[in-house]
């Protein structure tokens, strides 16, 4: 599996807040959040909502969605069509959210360094490989443990839930 | 190898005799939680699944604290579906508005979590049980419905850092400056993805509240829970509070933590922190003089009894600065009971405080208590991020009760002693 878009770039520690803020979180519909996505960025040189397209992918630096538990961060980011975030570390919350609702993430220290506003990038989910067509660079992220790929595979957690209550 | 406390508590839960950190597990839980932000998509997701029942109606709690009493329609609708779901299901511990309380003061004031359980919830401040020795962390609404449906969750083993407190704190140094001033030393990110054990003979200083308020504020640090070790504060606590039998479990001797940090309590000030981050801090001594518009006194944070009662000995018989809105807000429905029978809630009001019904509602910007462009306030609660109390160009200031009420009387950030 592979995703290919533009780079959305932001900087350390964006928190849920900033993802989506709490004056939205009256809604859970995935579209109505995908509204607001990012909508407190306020130092970002780009309108995310403005410009964002399917397939488009979020570069951080680290400790990216820190804050809150509310899933509707990740459902927020996936239902914009952010098809992967890269960041140097996520906060553990919003990583265990993504992977359970299925939005990839994946952690690279080099791919956050190097990349930037704008760039054209490809992520091969198998072999972790981060291609930055703009500047002709690759970058290699860590692998998910097995734990987490079978996750994947069957779909998420409410998957894997069935699967482990016989229901499927 | 020895292991950590929170080790500990995860094998027992695991079924194993021994876990180590990094190991991937799957754990029992004795309680799972949900507000009326996070429930709704939990519900959602639970109904996905296809089965009708929760694994147990003792052990799902529900408590609509963030947007309620409903705040507008979209709220009332989401506190509607999560109603009927605890109703259908037979959700024992639902917390309707008149019981509800702010859930990380209510749940243990309600005895529903003891000493070694294992908890999740979806609220990031589920890491407040720590306090009674629990293990307890925040997780998503998924997480949530898959805990209502099985009664367990995945963990990654956390590695720990380690805490020692040692001495007396001053007078006006509680719980919420320590831990201020343990974010400001190691970063927002600083116990990613690891315990934080709390340790040391300056815990014998510290209320089972101020225990509370720190082991809140883990998550503040990125850790994944913050944990106390139970004595007799925490048994006396439990026994006060529950029917259910606390389970002791301690560190080993030779247990491995990534990093050990000393800190001397009898030298820590009054701590600030700064926007927009809780790693911002500086000693009420840097931070004083700084005019706010507006002081909120409550949340999952500093919302208990000692809360209000370290905010009314300041305020009592003194009138705040008429430029302010001085917002109070007990954490639960007992909470606000005894500010009425204490006298407490009286010098509130007669100091020109708003003294309202248990609600997170201004922590996160919900309502109670929204900021315009360009406002300040200093707040006892968890978070300062940008846009976290209002406009995305307003300030928030986080503080402890006594540093909160010394403002509230001046209108500039102002250190207890002066006033």
């Amino acid at each position: 599996m592979k995703a290919s878009g533009k780079v959305f770039k932001y900087g350390d520690n964006i928190d849920t807040d900033v993802i989506i803020p709490a004056r939205y979180l009256n809604s859970s519909d995935p579209k109505e959040l995908a509204k607001h996505c990012m909508e407190d960025a306020i130092h970002s040189t780009v309108n995310f909502v403005e410009n964002v397209k399917d397939g488009d992918i979020i570069v951080a630096e680290k400790n990216f969605g820190c804050g809150s538990s509310r899933e509707h961060a990740p459902i927020a980011i996936k239902a914009s069509g952010i098809s992967c975030v890269i960041a140097k570390t996520f906060a553990r919350i919003f990583y265990r959210n993504a992977i359970n609702i299925g939005l990839p993430i994946l952690e690279c220290e080099e791919a956050a360094n190097s990349i930037e506003m704008g760039d054209e990038v490809e992520v091969d989910f198998d072999t972790g490989v981060i291609t930055n067509k703009t500047k002709n660079e690759t970058y290699q992220a860590e692998p998910f443990p097995e734990f987490m790929q079978e996750m994947f595979r069957v779909g998420g957690l409410i998957e894997q839930t069935k699967v482990k209550l016989g229901i499927k | 190898m020895g292991m950590t406390m929170t080790q500990k508590i995860l094998a027992a839960h695991a079924g194993l005799d021994s876990v180590k950190a990094g190991q991937l597990i799957e754990a029992k839980l004795d309680l799972v939680l949900g507000n009326d932000v996070t429930t709704p998509v939990a519900v959602t997701e639970f109904n996905k699944i296809g089965i009708d029942k929760v694994f147990d109606k003792e052990k799902v709690t529900i408590v609509p604290d963030h947007f309620t009493p409903n705040k507008d329609i979209k709220s009332a609708e989401h506190c509607k579906y999560i109603r009927e779901f605890a109703h259908d299901k037979e959700i024992k511990n639902y917390f309707e508005v008149g019981q509800m309380g702010i859930e990380h003061c209510l749940l243990p004031e309600a005895g529903l979590v003891v000493s070694g359980d294992v908890v999740i919830g979806a609220d990031s401040h589920t890491c407040t049980y720590g306090a009674l020795g629990a293990f307890s962390t925040g997780v998503g609404s998924t997480d949530m419905a898959v805990g209502m449906a099985r009664g367990v969750a995945w963990f990654k083993v956390p590695s720990a850092l380690k805490f020692v407190l040692k001495n007396k704190p001053a007078k006006w140094v509680s719980g919420k400056d320590i831990i201020l001033h343990i974010i400001g030393m190691i970063g927002v990110d600083g116990a990613l993805y690891k315990s934080m054990e709390f340790t040391g003979d300056g815990l014998q200083y510290l209320t089972m509240d101020d225990r509370f308020t720190i082991a809140n504020m883990a998550i503040e640090a990125g850790g994944k829970n913050g944990i106390f070790p139970v004595d007799d504060k925490t048994l006396e606590y439990v026994k006060e509070h529950s029917q259910k039998t606390p389970v002791v479990y301690e560190a080993d001797a030779d247990a491995e933590y990534d990093a050990v940090y000393e800190i001397d309590l009898s030298q820590l000030r009054p701590t600030v922190a700064f926007p927009h981050l809780p790693e911002n801090t500086k000693t009420i001594d840097e931070a004083k003089g700084l005019e706010v518009d507006q002081v909120v006194i409550g949340s999952c944070t500093n919302g208990r009894i000692s809360d209000m009662r370290i905010a009314a000995n300041i305020l009592k018989g003194k009138k705040i600065n008429p430029k302010l809105r001085v917002i109070i807000l007990p954490g639960t429905q007992k909470i606000w009971l005894q500010c009425v029978e204490e006298g407490l809630a009286k010098i509130f009001v007669e100091a020109g405080c708003a003294f309202s019904t248990p609600t997170c509602g201004p922590c996160l910007g919900g309502h109670m208590g929204i900021l315009a462009k360009g406002e300040r306030a200093v707040s006892t609660t968890n978070r300062n991020f940008i846009g976290r109390m209002g406009h995305p160009e307003s300030e928030v200031y986080l503080a402890s009760p006594a540093v909160a009420a010394a403002t509230a009387v001046t209108g500039r950030i102002t250190d207890p002693e002066e006033v």
